[in-house]
């Protein structure tokens, strides 16, 4: 066929008529998906802020729960609170300096194919279910030795890091080659390139993936299950004893058969939740920052 | 301030253009008069992996003088001179063969640091690369990385006045570089090199990204750097190369016969010797427009 029949093929009504009811559908479907993944969003945080809400007010922030006696159970998570920010935070401490030294190693200095195995076995790592974390973290430091909220830490670190080392990862892939050679031949050794110009150019990044993981394990209750589940219902600062976080609470006292302590089960996976979404948001906004400044900050 | 550009003395060698009139003029060849030989090039080969990039490649490349690599794509000019700072290196891949004497000292010798190379021998790349940093910062880098603090800020001018961008940037020295246009940027990348008193500046088609005025001012900007450094220029601009170079070397690709190709050392000469009566078939070919 010649190219101008083609031509004249393709500009005919009935062919046009058909691409346009192909291209409305697909666009139909594609918009529907994505409503479906917002719509289902929406549903999860309004059922738990519509039943947690009502346990929300200054008590449940400052004071600690109670498991005692129908009807009078549970007046607050402050020891939760205490609690997950110390787990967190140890665990942001220990993952955080290994993910990111680890990824500039897999990035600027190793040779490829080394590189490619260890990111291979980050990802298994990163696909281990959190339980297996939880048990192994338990055999090996847990099982004879007593809970901590140090060893609960040390389990959401070890989730933690294939996510802070391939966000990483892929953040200093961003940084142009260009940028390297360009300090390499002002005569500055490869230490000295990756400190003075990868990095400035790649930490909006690393933050966000940092904070994004940071998210992630805060919310994750099977590790704490193992290694920081006994704890006390009051506040404690001591990570070397159990402490009490906010997923161990929501776990226990969602089991309750009391009402009111469901309540506050409700309310502890709301507090939660808006944690995950003010950290997602400074995240995206560290995310923003950090692609202005690699793609010409104009 | 003391800092003001070296003043614009009569070239020891005289600006060369093409003028077919005025071949076989009295005039000294840049071999005679030049200072020293900086560079030996000795039977260079250079790999990707298996694959040769370029072949047996044996010149000398003079002090205080420009010299031009011109060849067609893919005859391993940008291989070449990335040899002569050991940038290769950074690629995991890359080997050679033979030997680059750099005033006499091997510069692949084992005891040899590519940092220290790179220090003396600048580079300026194809695509103007400065830092996501401010002006000053840009050209305080290399000085800073290399503990050269005393008069930061002199010696950060004196370099924008060599790479005659001061006047243009003097009030923005704390905006981002990547505010300047095209053109300001690969200044500021030549005067970011030559912040760092190298003995050498190699230039890797640093014009071929940037518009006609541009493109002149770097032009410009070379012939008063000669005075004080080795300069060389790869180019695929062979008006450019006559316009600035001494010397040229022209580079293309030949045939193994296994089938595979790899770039060589054609001829190497004067530049208005080159561009009116070059030696080899080829170099003609090539400057007349009929290959390549």
């Amino acid at each position: 066929m010649s190219n101008a029949a083609l031509t004249a093929r393709s500009l005919t009504s009935e062919h046009r008529r058909r691409r346009r009811i192909v291209n409305w559908l697909m666009e139909g479907l594609a918009t529907l998906s994505a409503l479906a993944a917002v719509a289902l969003l929406v549903i999860v945080v309004g059922s738990v802020a519509k039943r947690g809400a009502g346990a929300l007010d200054l008590d449940f922030f400052t004071k600690n729960p109670s498991f005692l006696g129908f009807g009078q159970g549970g007046s607050g998570i402050a020891n939760a609170i205490v609690g997950t920010f110390i787990i967190v935070g140890l665990a942001i401490l220990m993952a955080l300096p290994v993910g990111i030294l680890a990824a500039i190693y897999l990035n600027e200095f190793a040779p490829r194919r080394i590189a490619s195995a260890v990111t291979v076995a980050f990802d298994v790592l990163n696909g281990v279910p959190a339980i297996v974390i939880g048990i192994f973290v338990f055999v090996f430091i847990v099982a004879g030795h007593g809970q901590a909220g140090v060893k609960g830490a040390f389990a959401l670190a070890i989730l933690m890091l294939p996510l802070v080392t391939r966000s990483t990862q892929e953040v200093l892939a961003l940084v142009p080659n260009a940028m390297r050679e360009a300090s390499l031949a002002l005569g500055a050794p490869r230490w000295r390139t990756t400190l003075n110009v990868v990095l400035p150019m790649a930490v909006g990044g690393i933050i966000t993936g940092a904070t994004l993981a940071t998210a992630r394990v805060a919310g994750e209750t099977a590790p704490l299950l193992f290694t920081s589940s006994l704890a006390g219902n009051t506040v404690s600062w001591n990570p070397t004893e159990p402490l009490a976080s906010i997923p161990m609470f929501i776990f226990t006292s969602a089991e309750q058969a009391d009402p009111a302590l469901q309540e506050k089960a409700w309310g502890a996976a709301l507090v939660l939740i808006t944690f995950v979404l003010v950290a997602s948001i400074i995240a995206r906004a560290f995310g923003l920052r950090s692609r202005r400044r690699l793609t010409g900050g104009r | 301030m003391q800092y003001v550009s070296t003043p614009m003395t009569e070239s020891a060698e005289p600006h060369i253009e093409i003028d077919p009139s005025k071949v076989g003029a009295e005039r000294p060849s840049s071999r005679e008069v030049a200072r020293e030989t900086v560079f030996q090039i000795q039977s260079l080969s250079a790999y990707y992996g298996k694959a040769a990039a370029i072949q047996d490649v044996s010149f000398d490349i003079y002090g205080k003088t420009v010299t031009a690599i011109i060849g067609p794509s893919g005859c391993g000019k940008s291989t070449f001179i990335r040899c002569l700072n050991r940038m290769n290196d950074v690629i995991p891949s890359f080997r050679s063969d033979g030997k680059i004497l750099f005033h006499d000292v091997d510069l692949q010798g084992k005891d040899v640091d590519p940092v220290s190379v790179r220090r003396r021998i600048g580079m300026v790349f194809q695509r103007p690369n400065p830092f996501p940093k401010s002006v000053f910062d840009n050209v305080a880098y290399g000085l800073r990385i290399l503990g050269m603090k005393d008069n930061l800020g002199d010696r950060v001018e004196h370099a924008l006045k060599r790479a005659a961008l001061w006047e243009e940037v003097s009030d923005r020295l704390k905006d981002s570089a990547l505010a300047l246009s095209g053109g300001q940027q690969q200044r500021l990348c030549i005067a970011r090199a030559i912040a760092i008193e190298p003995d050498v500046i190699l230039l890797d088609e640093p014009a071929s990204a940037l518009d006609p005025i541009a493109t002149a001012s770097i032009e410009d900007l070379m012939h008063e750097l000669k005075e004080d450094y080795t300069i060389v220029i790869v180019t695929h601009n062979m008006q450019q190369a006559a316009r600035v170079a001494n010397m040229t070397a022209f580079f293309s690709i030949s045939g193994g016969e296994d089938g595979s190709r790899h770039g060589v050392l054609v001829e190497y000469d004067d530049t208005e010797k080159i561009f009116t009566n070059p030696s080899e078939k080829r170099t003609e070919d090539y400057v007349t427009g009929r290959f390549g």
